[in-house]
């Protein structure tokens, strides 16, 4: 195997008009967040019945693929496979940006953002979200120790304890994301403990197709070498992800569907709900999951490099429906308190709660994604996390075998 | 570089020089170069014009409005002396003109405008004393009632 | 204070309330208070000694009325600001109709106060907490408005205030950016009064709602507790709320 040299992308006008194009966009969010919380919440699509909107989707989308991010840095920190040593360095910053992203997206949507000192002083520890404020917050530290051990020549002989820390760390983070909804008892859709491993899964799914596209992303915007061979590895990983999502989806679904108390909630999802349905069926199962499917496994399309990229960013938007449908669809349905009745009041008892992302909530969470990018991009350019090259010679201890055997 | 450091210096020492002699001028009540900061309506008690010295609620009125929020909220302590209610009830007035919150000339704007030290705990608390049924059915601008000889105080004294 | 001096002052102080009352009589006619406990005294800290609750009869609650929530809405200056999906409710009138019977009865829903309630575990900050008398509040100096608590109430018992707000009652301070519910009326309730729904109900000559001590065998609410059936709503969930409900 050549040697690998890591070394930082060249800088100049295009980077800074790159940088330029995302900080429009966080400033934006940056005002949006102003605009909501100088006037109160009521400029938004949030009400009394649907309390989380898209703010955070966006937030959880990206909490939940950053974790996610780290895979292809565990995968060969924990598991030992060699040919995903080259990418380990950026996948560890991903998961640090995207999760900043998704946290500022957070915190700026909050009824007192200027309390966050009081978030971190004050925790109430039987409280699953307090445990992810820790959670988030050491995630950070942790996954910087991480990539300290894998970039400093002399900590290297620490970068497989420091992976597998950051490994069971992030497990353990995710779990805590999909409790959020799992721990809640009131309301049907959520209440069940499969949500937490389906997030992690969720989180394999959604943060190895946002890594492959910034990885094709950086290579083609850095004139560098990217391999098939990478590619293809990370291209089946992606294909296989998407495929358990699916699963954890069926048996969800498959299961409240014999429960009867849980039919009100599976006729909302999968056929009433009007645009909570549509979401599920057409963007989460069809667009986030099926076509994906078919093209990375078709022969075809499997190999093409725009495919794959295709594919990765129409996981991405299944991931935000899912999500969607997650978090707006499961607060949209009425809450269960008198069983066998029908029930109307003035507080919008008994009906489906009404809700439509407004323009600020949708630019803050733009703006999140912006931030990760844009937070990655200056990663990139400030330290060597990017191997000069990733085409198959470089990393591929198996390319040759011969070559190997003579050196 | 030194010509810039002495710059530097002297523009970081101006304030130093500059505060004293405002804060000289504060002490004074109305005073054209500090807060104005408007009188109470009424006196805590026959002795105390205040629940504590002037100069010590000066320096540490947050300290005990931080310490009674908690044993109200927590424990449902509402004594009269350090309730935030109370504070409203003397040092505001409940005129229909009196000057809100968002005034300079709110008691309590008058000195954190001045100081540039923003509170916000009127976005959740009355800035004024509020008459309701409540309050009046239980005897007093607050809770609990107060003492017949403070009452009979009431008129006495604007200090 | 000595502790004797403190005995003068509450007893004093029971005294000018007694005769603020009268006074207060005279100026509402036909409001009668209904006295459910003596007021603690001023600087006492509440105790578990008292478990606060409410048992609502359905079978005396018309259709069509809402005096309570009326007159919650007067208590604390809900103000509406015409935007139903984000005004402020603490108290609502739900009108049921049964799938199978077409049975249709009416109820108030408000906060059940819990006594393990779902809104305090998912309270990051704790800012949701339950006193030690069993009223389940916000503590509005440390909410950081998340609206964690309002995902996790399984009876929608929490309102987020979406705007600013001018004009609070001194004794019900809310505010933009925080989560609310019903109080119990806390502040009348440690003034020996009872919640301004109960009391309007009262009133109004209803009698569906009765506050008390449920800790207090010979309260008022245990011997209706005790006399008559009652459930609480969603009681499968094991919050054993404060809330009872008779004819559900």
């Amino acid at each position: 195997m050549k040697q690998l040299v890591f070394k930082e992308i060249d800088g100049g006008k295009p980077f800074y008009m790159l940088l330029g194009f995302f900080g429009l966009f966080v400033l934006t969010a940056l005002g949006a967040a102003w605009y909501m919380e100088h006037n109160g919440h009521w400029v938004t699509g949030m009400n009394n019945q649907v309390v989380w909107g898209t703010p955070h989707v966006f937030a959880v989308f990206l909490i939940v693929a950053a974790s996610g991010a780290l895979n292809v840095a565990s995968i060969s920190s924990v598991f030992n496979k060699t040919a995903y040593k080259p990418l380990a360095r950026l996948s560890g910053l991903l998961a640090i940006t995207l999760l900043v992203g998704g946290l500022a997206v957070l915190v700026l949507d909050l009824g007192r953002p200027d309390r966050l000192i009081v978030a971190m002083t004050y925790y109430n520890f039987k409280s699953i979200f307090a445990w992810n404020i820790m959670l988030y917050t050491g995630f950070i530290a942790v996954v910087g120790v991480y990539l300290w051990m894998m970039m400093e020549h002399k900590m290297n002989r620490f970068t497989k304890i420091a992976g597998f820390s950051a490994f069971i760390w992030r497990l353990i983070l995710t779990t805590g994301t999909g409790s959020i909804f799992g721990f809640l008892v009131a309301r049907q859709a959520y209440d069940t403990a499969i949500l937490a491993p389906m997030f992690i899964i969720m989180s394999f799914s959604f943060g190895l197709a946002i890594f492959l596209l910034v990885l094709m992303g950086i290579y083609k915007w850095s004139d560098r070498p990217l391999g098939d061979n990478i590619l293809l590895r990370l291209k089946n990983l992606l294909g296989i992800f998407i495929a358990a999502v699916l699963y954890f989806v069926l048996t969800y679904h498959l299961t409240n569907l014999y429960i009867t108390e849980s039919h009100g909630i599976e006729q909302f999802i999968l056929m009433d709900g009007g645009v909570y349905t549509q979401v599920f069926w057409i963007l989460q199962i069809g667009v986030g999951s099926l076509l994906p499917l078919a093209l990375l496994y078709s022969p075809a399309t499997g190999n093409s490099r725009t495919w794959i990229g295709i594919a990765s960013l129409l996981v991405i938007i299944g991931g935000l429906a899912q999500i969607y449908v997650i978090i707006i669809g499961g607060q949209a349905y009425p809450l269960e308190i008198f069983p066998g009745k029908e029930v109307a009041s003035s507080f919008a008892d008994g009906i489906v709660g009404s809700y439509s992302p407004s323009l600020p909530e949708v630019v803050l969470g733009i703006g999140g994604v912006a931030l990760a990018l844009a937070a990655t991009f200056v990663g990139v350019r400030v330290l060597r996390f990017l191997p000069t090259s990733l085409a198959d010679e470089v990393i591929d201890p198996h390319y040759s075998a011969e070559a190997e055997a003579t050196a | 570089m030194i010509k810039y450091s002495l710059i530097i210096l002297i523009f970081g020492l101006l304030p130093g020089v500059y505060t004293p002699a405002m804060a000289a001028d504060a002490s004074a009540e109305e005073n054209a170069s500090g807060p104005f900061i408007p009188k109470a309506q009424r006196r805590y008690s026959a002795t105390q014009d205040c629940v504590e010295p002037t100069d010590e609620m000066r320096s540490n009125h947050m300290k005990y409005i931080l310490d009674q929020r908690d044993a109200t909220v927590h424990e449902g302590v509402r004594t009269r002396q350090y309730s935030l209610v109370e504070c409203i009830n003397c040092h505001v007035s409940d005129a229909a003109d009196a000057p809100r919150v968002d005034s300079e000339k709110h008691f309590c704007n008058s000195c954190h405008t001045y100081t540039g030290v923003s509170i916000d705990c009127f976005q959740c608390h009355a800035d004024r004393p509020v008459k309701s049924r409540f309050l009046s059915l239980t005897g007093s601008d607050s809770h609990p009632a107060r003492q017949p000889q403070e009452l009979a105080n009431e008129g006495a004294g604007n200090e | 204070m000595s502790k004797e001096s403190n005995i003068d002052i509450y007893r004093r102080r029971f005294l000018s309330g007694s005769a603020a009352t009268a006074a207060g009589l005279a100026v509402a006619p036909g409001v009668l208070l209904t006295e459910v406990a003596q007021a603690k005294p001023a600087d006492a800290v509440v105790t578990s000694d008292v478990r606060w609750g409410m048992l609502i009869d359905t079978n005396k609650c018309n259709n069509g009325c809402d005096d309570c929530v009326t007159a919650c809405n007067e208590e604390h200056n809900l103000e509406g600001f015409g935007r139903p999906s984000t005004d402020a409710q603490w108290i609502r009138k739900v009108t049921l109709k049964d799938k199978q019977t077409g049975y249709v009865q009416t109820l108030p829903v408000l906060c059940q106060h819990c006594e393990h309630p779902p809104c305090v575990d998912v309270c990051p900050t704790g800012a949701s907490f339950k006193r030690a008398d069993g009223i389940v509040l916000v503590d509005k100096h440390i909410c950081i408005g998340c609206r964690y608590c309002m995902m996790a109430c399984p009876y929608k018992a929490r309102s987020f205030i979406h705007e600013s707000l001018q004009d609070q009652m001194p004794y019900s301070p809310r505010g933009k950016g925080t989560v609310e519910s019903c109080t119990f009326c806390v502040h009348r309730v440690d003034a020996g009064m009872t919640p301004a729904c109960v009391e309007a109900c009262t009133a109004e000559n209803h009698n569906a709602m009765t506050f008390g001590d449920m800790n207090d065998p010979d309260s008022e609410l245990s011997l209706q507790l005790k006399q008559h059936n009652s459930r609480q709503i969603r009681a499968d969930l094991g919050l054993n709320t404060g809330v009872h409900y008779r004819g559900i």
